[in-house]
C-alpha cells in the first residue's frame, strides 16, 4: 500500500474526491446559475437571507453530526455577526447629516430615543469596515473559546453542555433586550441603508450581496470538508464515538471541541453579517432560544453528517415555512412540531441518508463511487450524564 | 500528597490510597517497578487492581500519595499528558475503533500530530507507514490490515489494542486482562508477543489465568482488599500460605 | 430610609423574602418532575414545561365549569382539580413515553430535539383546542387575601399555601421512591437496566410509569401555579430553559441539589430584580450561574462513583 502524494493536497481534501466534486458543482450550479436565471431579484434576496441560515446549519454539521456537540445555542453567534454588521450600517446610516433633528446628531435613532446623549465606547470600532469584519470573525472565536474553554474542560457532558447553550443565547436575548439604548432592544436595529457609500437596498445591490453569499457559504463548506479529511476529522469523529479511547491515545480532547465549536462559531457568525447586509435589519427575535433550535432542524432535516444537505435541509425547511405559516397558521405548527419528531425518530440520517440510502447505489451504477460512509454518531449516556 | 523523592525505579508508587464515598478502594498502596521488568498482578475480584492501573493512567483521581514515572509525578495530570510522558493503557473491554480498519486504528494512535494544529498538516508519510507495517507484524495481524476492526475475532481485537499501544512507543504499558477470552494457541502467541514487547519497557498487567502468568511473569504482586498481600516472584507467590487462603477460603 | 422603624424594615425584609421562597417553590416544582426524568432516567424532555401546562389548564378548565354550572361548589373543587390534573398529566405522559421516548433512550440529544417538536405541537393543541388568550382559574374564597402574622407582616395566603403544597409533593415523592415496590423498582431500573431486567422487573413498563408519573407530578405543579399566575399555551416556554439550568446547578441525581439550587437562584433572582431591571437582573443572574458552574462543573451536590 504506498502513499499517494495526492492525497496529502489540499484542495483534493476539500473537494472530496468524484463523489464531492459532483456534490459540489450540483449545489454550484443550482445556486449561482439555475435560481439567478428563474427567480426574480425579489425571490433571490429572499433566497440569500434563507442561506445566510445555511451557515449555521453547516456549522452544526460540523460540530453536532462529526464532533458531538449538540449546540442549541447557535443563534449566539449568528447574532454577534449579524449585530456587528448591522452596527456597522446603522452607525453610518446616522451620520450627522441625516439624524440632524435628533437631541444629539450622529447617534444612532434609538440611542437618541433612550436618552444616550453619546456614542459607547463599544461602539467606536464598528465605525470602521475592515474592523467590523474583524470582528465579525473575532467575536465568535473569542466567546466560543470562553464559552467552551470552561465546561470541556470540566468534562461536562453533551446534554448538560447543550442546555447550558440555550442558557447562553438567552442570555444574550436579555442582554440585547435589557439595553435598549445600546442595542435597539427588542425593535432590533432597522433602517440600515449603505455598506461604506454603496446603498444595499437596490436590486443590482441585492444581486451582489446573493452572490457573494453564495460563494462565502462554497468556500465555507469547502474549508470544512478539508477539516474533516484531514486526521483531525478522524479524531473528531472517533472522539464523538469513543472519547475515552482516544484520550489515552494521547489527544487532548478538550482542544479538539473547542477547536470545532469555534469553526462552527466562526461560520454562523459569518451567515449572521450576511443576513443583515441582506435583509437590512437585526433584531434579537431572529437569534433567541427558538431561532437557534430552528437551525439544528435544518441541519437534522438536511443530515447532520452532510456538509451539502445541510444546504439543501435549509432551503426545505425555510420554504415549507415561508408557503405555508401565512397561509395555514395551526396546521403548520402541527407539521413542523411533527417535524422534529419524524426526522429523529424515522430519519436520524435526514435527507443525505436517503439519498446514501437509495440514490447513491443507484447512481453508483451510473458513475464510479467508492467513499466509504461515515456512520452517524452511536450516543451513549456515559456516566456525567447524571445516573444517580 | 508525599513530595519529591528522587528514585531509580521507572514507576514508584507510595501510599497510594483512593476512596470511594467512604470505602477505601486502594489503601497506602506501595510498589515499585524496575526498567525492563514484567510485572503481573493478580488478586481476588474487587482487589483494588483496575483501580491501580486507572490511577496510574490518571482516569481516576488519587486521595493521597505519590505515582512517580521516570521521577515525573503523574498525579493530578491529565489521561493524555500521562500518556505522552510514555505511559500506555490497554482496557478490559477491548477498546478499539470499530468502524475503521486496522492500519487506520494504528495510524490514528501514531504519536505525532496529537495537537489541534499537528492533527490538520499530518500526512502519513512513508516513515509512518513502515512504522504501522512493522508494528502490524508484531501483533499478527500484517495481512489484515485494510479489514475494518469489527470483523476481527476477539482475540484479535486484543492484539489490535495492544499494537495501537505499541505505535505510540511507550516506556510502560498497563494490560487490564489481555488475554481474557482467547483460545489457549492465542494466549501462547500473546506471551510469546508480550514477552518480544518487553525488552526495552516495562509492563504491569493485571490477570487472572495462572498459567499465562507463569509463563511471562518476572515477579509478581498479589492485591487484596486494597492493600499488598505478597510480592515475589512466581514460586515464592505460590508456596504463600496467606495467598492461597485469600484465594481458596481455607 | 430613616422614616421605617427597625419593626418596619425587618417586615419588609420578610414579607420580601417570602416571594423569593414562593419563587423557589415554583423551581423546586418544575424541577421534581425533571429530576426524574432527567436526573434519573437521563432523557431530556423539552416539552416537561407543557405537562405543567396541561396541569394548569386543568385546574382553569375545572374551574371555568364549576364556576359556570355549580357556582356553589367553587370553594370544595380545588382538591378534585389536582387529582385531575395528575391523572390526566400522567395519562399524557404513559402514551408520550410509548410512542415517542421509549424509541430514543440511547440518544438523549434526539430525545432533546424530538421533544423539542412535541412541545411545539402541543402549544399549538393548546391554542387550536383551549384558545389562546390567558385564562385563569377562579380561586375558591379561602384561597384568596393574606395572612397577617404580625401587625406590620402579612403574608399572600396563596403562597403559603404554595409552600405547604410544594413541602407535601416534595415529602410525597421522596417517600414513594423510597418506601414503596414502584419506586424500587424505578431506582433499580435507571441504575442498572440489565441487571433489573435480568431479575424480572418488566424495565419498560417500569420506565413508562416513571416517566408517566414524573409528567403527573408536573401537572399537579401546574394546577398549583394557577394560584400564583394565569396560564397560557406558551406559558412553559418562559421556564423550560430555567428549570433546566436549576436542576443542572444543584447537581443531576440530587433532589438535595434541586432544593438548595432553587433556593440559591430564586434569592439571587430576588436581589438582583430589587437593584435593576427585569431584563438586567436575568442577565447577571446567567452570569453568576455561569460563574458558578465553572468550578463546579457537575452542580453543587455531585456524587463521587467509580467510573
Amino acid at each position: 500500500m504506498k502513499t499517494k502524494s495526492s492525497e496529502n493536497n489540499a484542495i483534493t481534501k476539500a473537494i472530496g474526491g468524484k463523489e464531492g466534486l459532483v456534490a459540489l458543482v450540483v449545489l454550484a450550479v443550482l445556486l449561482l446559475v439555475v435560481l439567478p436565471l428563474f427567480l426574480s431579484v425579489f425571490r433571490l434576496n429572499l433566497t440569500g437571507k434563507y442561506l445566510s441560515y445555511a451557515f449555521v446549519a453547516v456549522g452544526l454539521v460540523m460540530c453536532w453530526g462529526y464532533g458531538g456537540i449538540l449546540s442549541l445555542g447557535q443563534g449566539l453567534f449568528f447574532g454577534l455577526g449579524g449585530y456587528s454588521m448591522a452596527m456597522f450600517l446603522k452607525l453610518e446610516a446616522s451620520d450627522p447629516e441625516s439624524t440632524k433633528i435628533q437631541t444629539t446628531p450622529g447617534i444612532p435613532d434609538f440611542m437618541d430615543w433612550n436618552q444616550v446623549t453619546e456614542l459607547p465606547t463599544f461602539w467606536i470600532p464598528f465605525k470602521s469596515l475592515p474592523a467590523t469584519l474583524a470582528l465579525v470573525v473575532v467575536l465568535p472565536i473569542v466567546f466560543s473559546y470562553l464559552l467552551s474553554v470552561f465546561y470541556f474542560r470540566g468534562r461536562v457532558g453533551p446534554v448538560v453542555f447543550a442546555i447550558l447553550t440555550q442558557s447562553m443565547v438567552a442570555c444574550l436575548w436579555y442582554v440585547i433586550v435589557g439595553n435598549q439604548g445600546y442595542f435597539g432592544g427588542i425593535n432590533g436595529m432597522t433602517d440600515l441603508k449603505t455598506l461604506a457609500g454603496w446603498d444595499i437596498r437596490t436590486e443590482e445591490a441585492q444581486r451582489t450581496l446573493y452572490f457573494v453569499c453564495v460563494g462565502l457559504l462554497l468556500v465555507s463548506i469547502l474549508v470544512c470538508r478539508w477539516i474533516l479529511a484531514t486526521r483531525l476529522g478522524r479524531v473528531l469523529v472517533a472522539q464523538r464515538d469513543k472519547e475515552e479511547r482516544v484520550r489515552f491515545s494521547g489527544y487532548n480532547i478538550s482542544s479538539f471541541r473547542i477547536f470545532i465549536f469555534c469553526v462552527a462559531a466562526v461560520i454562523s457568525s459569518i451567515g449572521g453579517a450576511l443576513f443583515t447586509l441582506q435583509v437590512g435589519f437585526m433584531s434579537p427575535n431572529l437569534i433567541g432560544v427558538v431561532p437557534s433550535i430552528d437551525m439544528v432542524i435544518f441541519a437534522a432535516v438536511g443530515g447532520r453528517l452532510s456538509l451539502y444537505g445541510a444546504v439543501y435541509g435549509t432551503l426545505l425547511v425555510t420554504l415549507a415555512k415561508s408557503l405555508f405559516s401565512e397561509s395555514y397558521p395551526n396546521l403548520w405548527m402541527f407539521f413542523y412540531g411533527s417535524l422534529f419528531i419524524v426526522i429523529v425518530i424515522l430519519l436520524p440520517k435526514g435527507l443525505a441518508g436517503l439519498y446514501q440510502d437509495y440514490l447513491r447505489p443507484w447512481g453508483a451504477k451510473l458513475i464510479d463511487f467508492r467513499k466509504r460512509r461515515v456512520p452517524v454518531q452511536k450516543e451513549t449516556v456515559t456516566s456525567q450524564e447524571g445516573k444517580a | 500528597m508525599s513530595s519529591g523523592s528522587s528514585t531509580d525505579y521507572l514507576l514508584a508508587v507510595e501510599d497510594l490510597t483512593v476512596s470511594f464515598d467512604g470505602f477505601k478502594a486502594v489503601d497506602s498502596l506501595t510498589f515499585y517497578v524496575d526498567a525492563d521488568e514484567l510485572r503481573v498482578i493478580i488478586g481476588p475480584n474487587g482487589a483494588g487492581k483496575t483501580t491501580v492501573l486507572d490511577l496510574i493512567s490518571g482516569k481516576t483521581a488519587a486521595s493521597e500519595g505519590s505515582i512517580k514515572f521516570n521521577n515525573q509525578e503523574l498525579l493530578g495530570k491529565r489521561e493524555h499528558a500521562i500518556v505522552r510522558a510514555g505511559v500506555g493503557r490497554k482496557f478490559q473491554t477491548p477498546s478499539i475503533y470499530e468502524d475503521l480498519t486496522v492500519l487506520e486504528n494504528l495510524e490514528i494512535s501514531f504519536p505525532w500530530g496529537r495537537t489541534v494544529w499537528g492533527s490538520l498538516t499530518f500526512n502519513r508519510t512513508p516513515e509512518i507507514s513502515d512504522k504501522i507495517h512493522k508494528v502490524a507484524e508484531e501483533i499478527y495481524l500484517s495481512d489484515k490490515l485494510d479489514e475494518k476492526a469489527e470483523l476481527l475475532s476477539h482475540g484479535q481485537k486484543q492484539w489490535l489494542e495492544i499494537g495501537m499501544l505499541l505505535v505510540q512507543e511507550p516506556e510502560l504499558m498497563l494490560l487490564d486482562e489481555p488475554v481474557a477470552g482467547m483460545s489457549v494457541k492465542e494466549r501462547e502467541a500473546t506471551a510469546k508477543l508480550l514477552k518480544k514487547v518487553a525488552k526495552g519497557r516495562s509492563i504491569i498487567i493485571i490477570e487472572h489465568d495462572m498459567e499465562f502468568v507463569e509463563s511471562i511473569a518476572n515477579r509478581v504482586t498479589v492485591l487484596h482488599m486494597g492493600k499488598i498481600l505478597a510480592e515475589g516472584n512466581m514460586a515464592e507467590i505460590k508456596a504463600n500460605e496467606t495467598v492461597k487462603h485469600v484465594y481458596l477460603g481455607d | 430610609m430613616g422614616e421605617y422603624t427597625f419593626q418596619e424594615i425587618y417586615s419588609i425584609i420578610v414579607m420580601q423574602s417570602f416571594g423569593g421562597v414562593s419563587l423557589a417553590c415554583i423551581y423546586v416544582l418544575m424541577g421534581l418532575g425533571l429530576f426524574i426524568v432527567f436526573g434519573q432516567m437521563g432523557v431530556i424532555n423539552m416539552a416537561h414545561a407543557e405537562f405543567l401546562v396541561i396541569g394548569s389548564y386543568t385546574m382553569c378548565l375545572v374551574s371555568k365549569f364549576i364556576a359556570e354550572n355549580a357556582p356553589g361548589l367553587l370553594n370544595y373543587y380545588f382538591i378534585f382539580a389536582i387529582a385531575l390534573a395528575f391523572v390526566i398529566a400522567f395519562g399524557v405522559g404513559y402514551l408520550v413515553e410509548w410512542a415517542l421516548i421509549s424509541r430514543l433512550y440511547s440518544r438523549p440529544l434526539d430525545t432533546l430535539l424530538a421533544t423539542w417538536g412535541l412541545s411545539l405541537v402541543m402549544q399549538q393543541c393548546f391554542r387550536t383546542f383551549i384558545g389562546a388568550r390567558e385564562m385563569s382559574a377562579t380561586l375558591p374564597s379561602w384561597l384568596m387575601g393574606s395572612w397577617a402574622i404580625t401587625d406590620t407582616i402579612e403574608v399572600p395566603l396563596n403562597g403559603i399555601l404554595l409552600l405547604g403544597l410544594t413541602i407535601a409533593l416534595t415529602a410525597s415523592l421522596i417517600i414513594f421512591l423510597k418506601k414503596t415496590r414502584l419506586g424500587l423498582r424505578m431506582r433499580a431500573t435507571t441504575q442498572n437496566r440489565e441487571m433489573s431486567g435480568a431479575l424480572g422487573i418488566n424495565t419498560k413498563r417500569t420506565d413508562r410509569l416513571t416517566f408517566a408519573i414524573a409528567c403527573g407530578t408536573s401537572g399537579i405543579a401546574g394546577a398549583f401555579f394557577t394560584t400564583i399566575a394565569s396560564t397560557s399555551p406558551t406559558a412553559g416556554t418562559a421556564y423550560i430553559v430555567d428549570a433546566y439550568l436549576v436542576l443542572v446547578v444543584g447537581g443531576l441525581g440530587s433532589l438535595a441539589g434541586l432544593f438548595v439550587a432553587s433556593g440559591f437562584l430564586a434569592l439571587l433572582s430576588s436581589i438582583l430584580e430589587f437593584f435593576m431591571a427585569g431584563s438586567i437582573a436575568k442577565v447577571w443572574l446567567y452570569v453568576i450561574i455561569f460563574a458558578v458552574l465553572t468550578k463546579f462543573t457537575k452542580g453543587l451536590f455531585s456524587e463521587r462513583i467509580r467510573s
